[in-house]
């Protein structure tokens, strides 16, 4: 392990390091652009220079490598004149359009100029090279190649990450511009990405232009529910509302990326909810209080088990549920309804598209974890749908938006099946229109919990902030009904159930919230 | 005088094989194919041959920088990407002695244990890449080229590929990019081109005089060679002699050779009786002298001791009556358009320095320009991956510290004292 000293600070490092690696070690932040530790060393942004002894000259700090004893100073009045020398140098071209960049706030222009610059500008207004802004180049970016300092990231991830090399640079010097080639737009389904490192506002997103300033956003965990990868993702909200989501890294799941479609995943939690409890009765849908709807909905589920036997109750439960939800669930049908007409059901958009890198085919944040709940999906999902179509089922409880990949029409036929439907659900949809009684329930961005990806590994979501509207956490509703028929649960909200799942559900045995952490735990490690 | 590649250069035959051998040509290659590769290299390291290209740096030690490891195959790469303005020395080599280079190449690919060579020549050098062609396809008819050498063994091909006219393709890592296909931008190093070089390979890159040297320096020995020149800087210079002499042209003239005497002397002396100005000696990068400073040895130390260097041996001869605005400001006009754009300091600095440099030449100039102008070559000088930075602020700075009054009198007087107009 070499030893080196920044600043008169000695620190450790294992073999290999660079200096600026080193410095975040001891908290010595050295500026930069162009370094991303998810790409491959460039070293032309020059922001990064730092005096090391017998070196002649500045060093790049992002692609020198530490050297036993090697003393390094970034903190000199040479060191201080180069970085702002180079921050000069890239904003002697920049419109400083700050008022009307989506960039503005988390800005690497605005934090390092407030830093290291704070220089009155010395160019000429009317020397300024103008460049094409505002290009659509594909994908979900927009393209403002004035406010690009040229850094190269973007190239490089679409060269070393998605290996599809739309950008590349043109022409030279002053008028060196990134671009694509004429008609060859992205072409990749991670695009979004782009925005997200490029330190400027060159590569915004289109869904995310003009909606909002940064500021105003709050950030918190979650976890990408597009699919069975469980990308980690940071969820940006004001208020109720979401904005955005942006990939949060996690090395053993989805490094720094994610993909276009589960980006987008967020639109569903603002739009279309259910936020009342309601009732479908001979006048049509009625506003109904939690108060009365709870324990009629928990009492007529066991009146019709009670009459006509378990076999002809039902529960279809969602591998868009936590974890927690599901294992209630379970417990709902099979201790309180004595029921085993139990499944998972699946939600498949599109073909069920995947890659060989972050998009699985399965759409669900959560199959696995209902599988290894005790919840099935597959045959006796398709089952269960068999013995509702013959009539077979008196009293159902679904959990979730849709059923299947029935279309609103064959939801609707299925569901006038069964006298009495109740469901648990974010959003309107097939499900919603025909149920008897809809409890509202929070979405992923309303509610805590853990999900278990396609590779057995649990991670944790958090609630962002409070249910919208007068809905409830799937918790609330899954545990005061099963109180009303005696469960006698004593939960307080999602952590507690969890350890209920790790005392008693084996795959589970020994885990806890903590020892999930930032970056989830894999079953049986 | 000695001269050790221009002896034949003025019978247009030479370029063909049957003259050049006639001559004695490729005797050097027989030789050295019955010599150790060891001792091919001890023999260049003798000569203190120095690189030709402009960094002066020992043939010989570079060699050595290739990994002793044998497993991966490796390169030797000739850059014949003659771009520094005022540059001119290897066009005549490459047009009138191409087999010199094919030897020399032969040798060092042989010193080296290279199988695979490359020469890259400049996109605008046309008839010299036709000329090269040509002459490759004698040395293989000739058996000089491609398997077993002369019944030694060796095998070795060599490629001509040409550049697309871009400056910076003459920086070693920048032109193993393009010949890969790449966009011509220079590498960061380490990896240095000996280890991680073209195609992944390690790579020796060496300029075409310094190749075209090493037939000579096998014939007859490195020390000879060594003698020619001075102390740590051997054998001749081709040096290209441009501007207002009456005998403007490439003369070859042993390492050391006064500076005066070569203006003087050899290219005949100022034209039309005008007196001397400034030198800029060796390519438009290397600072310019005044007269009363080119009473200098034209070797790379002795440059380097008055602060300027013997660089690609381009001299530049600058009359009275220039004016040296302007011409630093066709200077500015060429690196700001020949800058890559990688790094920030030399991608904004080149164009900034040419808009400043533009506007005192107009007579736009405004009081403190010339301050900013040396404080943006503090912040561009040795802060890139490449040196064409340091190449733009070589001239300005030495421009301004030498010929200061005249940026003063552009901007005070708000015009061109000589009347210039763009």
């Amino acid at each position: 392990m070499p030893t080196l000293t920044i600043n008169g600070m000695t620190v450790d490092v294992p073999q290999g390091t660079t200096i600026l690696n080193a410095a975040k070690e001891i908290g010595v932040e050295i500026p930069h652009y162009c370094y991303h530790p998810k790409l491959s060393i460039a070293g032309n942004c020059r922001m990064c220079l730092v005096e090391v002894e017998k070196f002649p000259k500045l060093q790049t700090a992002c692609s020198t490598v530490v050297t036993d004893g090697m003393v390094v100073r970034t903190d000199t009045e040479k060191v201080r004149k180069a970085v702002t020398g180079v921050l000069e140098f890239i904003l002697i071209h920049h419109p400083i359009d700050c008022p009307i960049c989506d960039q503005a706030g988390e800005c690497g222009l605005q934090n390092y100029y407030m830093k290291f610059g704070l220089h009155k500008s010395r160019y000429a207004l009317e020397d300024k090279v103008h460049k094409k802004k505002v290009q659509d180049i594909g994908g979900q970016i927009v393209l403002d190649a004035e406010r690009c300092i040229l850094c190269s990231r973007c190239v490089r991830f679409l060269t070393e990450v998605t290996g599809t090399q739309e950008l590349h640079f043109f022409n030279r010097g002053d008028h060196s511009e990134i671009s694509i080639f004429p008609g060859k737009p992205l072409a990749n389904n991670y695009t979004g990405n782009l925005a997200d490192i490029c330190p400027v506002g060159a590569l915004t997103t289109k869904d995310f232009r003009f909606k909002c300033r940064v500021w105003f956003l709050k950030a918190f965990d979650s976890i990408c529910t597009g699919c069975s990868k469980g990308c980690n993702v940071d969820a940006y909200c004001k208020g109720d509302i979401l904005y955005r989501l942006k990939p949060r890294w996690n090395d053993a799941v989805n490094q720094a990326w994610m993909c276009d479609f589960g980006r987008l995943t967020y639109k569903a939690m603002n739009e279309a909810r259910l936020l009342t409890p309601f009732m479908r009765g001979e006048g049509g849908r009625k506003v109904a209080a939690w108060g009365s709807l709870l324990p009629d909905a928990a009492f007529r589920m066991q009146a019709a088990a009670e009459k006509g036997g378990p076999d002809r109750v039902a529960v279809i439960a969602s591998p868009q549920s936590s974890n927690e939800e599901l294992y209630l669930l379970r417990r709902f049908a099979v201790e309180l309804l004595g029921t085993k007409n139990l499944a998972f059901t699946h939600r498949v958009e599109g073909d069920g598209f995947s890659d060989d890198f972050l998009i699985q085919a399965d759409k669900n944040p959560n199959s696995r974890g209902a599988q290894l709940l005790g919840v099935p999906g597959g045959a006796a999902f398709d089952a269960l749908v068999s013995r509702i179509k013959a009539g077979g089922i008196d009293a159902l409880l679904v959990v979730g938006n849709v059923i299947g990949a029935l279309s609103e029409e064959e939801t609707a036929a299925l569901l006038a099946k069964v006298p009495f439907v109740v469901q648990v659900g974010t959003n309107e949809g097939p499900v919603s229109k025909a149920a008897t009684a809809v409890l509202p329930s929070a979405s992923v961005a309303e509610r805590g919990g853990t999900f278990t990806n396609h590779a057995g590994r649990v991670q944790r979501f958090r609630s962002g902030f409070p249910a919208r509207g007068k809905a409830k956490t799937p918790i609330e509703i899954l545990a005061s009904m099963g109180n009303r028929l005696g469960a006698g649960w004593n939960f307080a909200g999602e952590a507690s159930v969890f350890t209920a799942i790790a005392e008693t559900e084996a795959p589970f045995a020994g885990m806890s919230y903590d020892s999930i952490g930032m970056f989830g735990q894999e079953i049986g490690k | 005088m000695e001269t050790i590649l221009t002896t034949h250069f003025a019978d247009d035959g030479y370029r063909r094989i049957d003259t050049y051998r006639r001559f004695g040509g490729y005797d050097a290659l027989r030789k050295a194919l019955s010599m150790t590769p060891e001792a091919i290299i001890d023999e260049v390291k003798k000569a203190n041959l120095r690189g030709r290209g402009g960094a002066g740096f020992p043939a010989g030690v570079k060699w050595g920088f290739l990994p002793k490891d044998l497993s991966r195959p490796r390169v030797l790469v000739v850059n014949a990407d003659e771009g520094e303005p005022g540059t001119f020395k290897d066009r005549v080599i490459m047009g009138r002695g191409p087999h010199l280079l094919i030897e020399g190449i032969a040798i060092a690919a042989f010193a080296l244990r290279v199988h695979l060579s490359y020469i890259y020549i400049r996109g605008e050098f046309v008839r010299e890449a036709k000329v090269l062609d040509e002459a490759v396809a004698e040395a293989y008819a000739a058996g000089f080229l491609g398997k077993d050498i002369l019944g030694s063994g060796f095998d070795l091909d060599l490629t001509v590929h040409r550049g697309a006219g871009a400056y910076i393709c003459g920086e070693e890592t920048s032109l193993i990019n393009s010949l890969e296909g790449k966009r011509g931008w220079p590498r960061l190093k380490p990896p240095f081109p000996a280890a991680v070089g073209a195609f992944g390979l390690p790579t020796i890159v060496n300029n075409v005089e310094t190749l075209a040297d090493v037939p000579w320096i096998v014939t007859h020995g490195g020390e000879k060679f060594a003698s020619i020149g001075v102390e740590k800087n051997g054998g001749t210079r081709l040096i290209g002699v441009s501007g207002a002499v009456n005998r403007p042209g490439v003369y070859e003239l042993p390492a050391g050779t006064n500076l005066k005497e070569i203006i003087y002397t050899h290219a005949g002396g100022m034209r039309d009786g005008k007196a001397l100005k400034a030198v800029i000696p060796g390519g438009s990068s290397t600072p310019v002298l005044r007269p009363d400073e080119i009473d200098v040895a034209y070797d790379i130390e002795s440059m380097a001791k008055i602060g300027t260097m013997a660089g690609s041996g381009g001299v530049i001869v600058i009359p009275e009556g220039t004016c040296m605005v302007r011409a630093l400001s066709v200077l500015m006009n060429f690196y700001a358009h020949e800058s890559c754009g990688q790094c920030t300091p030399c991608r904004e600095g080149t164009g900034w320095l040419k808009k400043i440099v533009g506007r005192i030449e107009a007579g736009k100039g405004r009081a403190g320009d010339v301050e900013l102008i040396l404080d943006l070559c503090d912040n561009m000088m040795g802060r890139t991956i490449c040196p064409l930075a340091d190449a733009a602020v070589m001239p300005a700075q030495s421009f301004i510290w030498k010929f200061r009054e005249e940026f003063d009198r552009h901007i005070g007087e708000q015009k061109c004292p000589y009347g210039n107009r763009f």
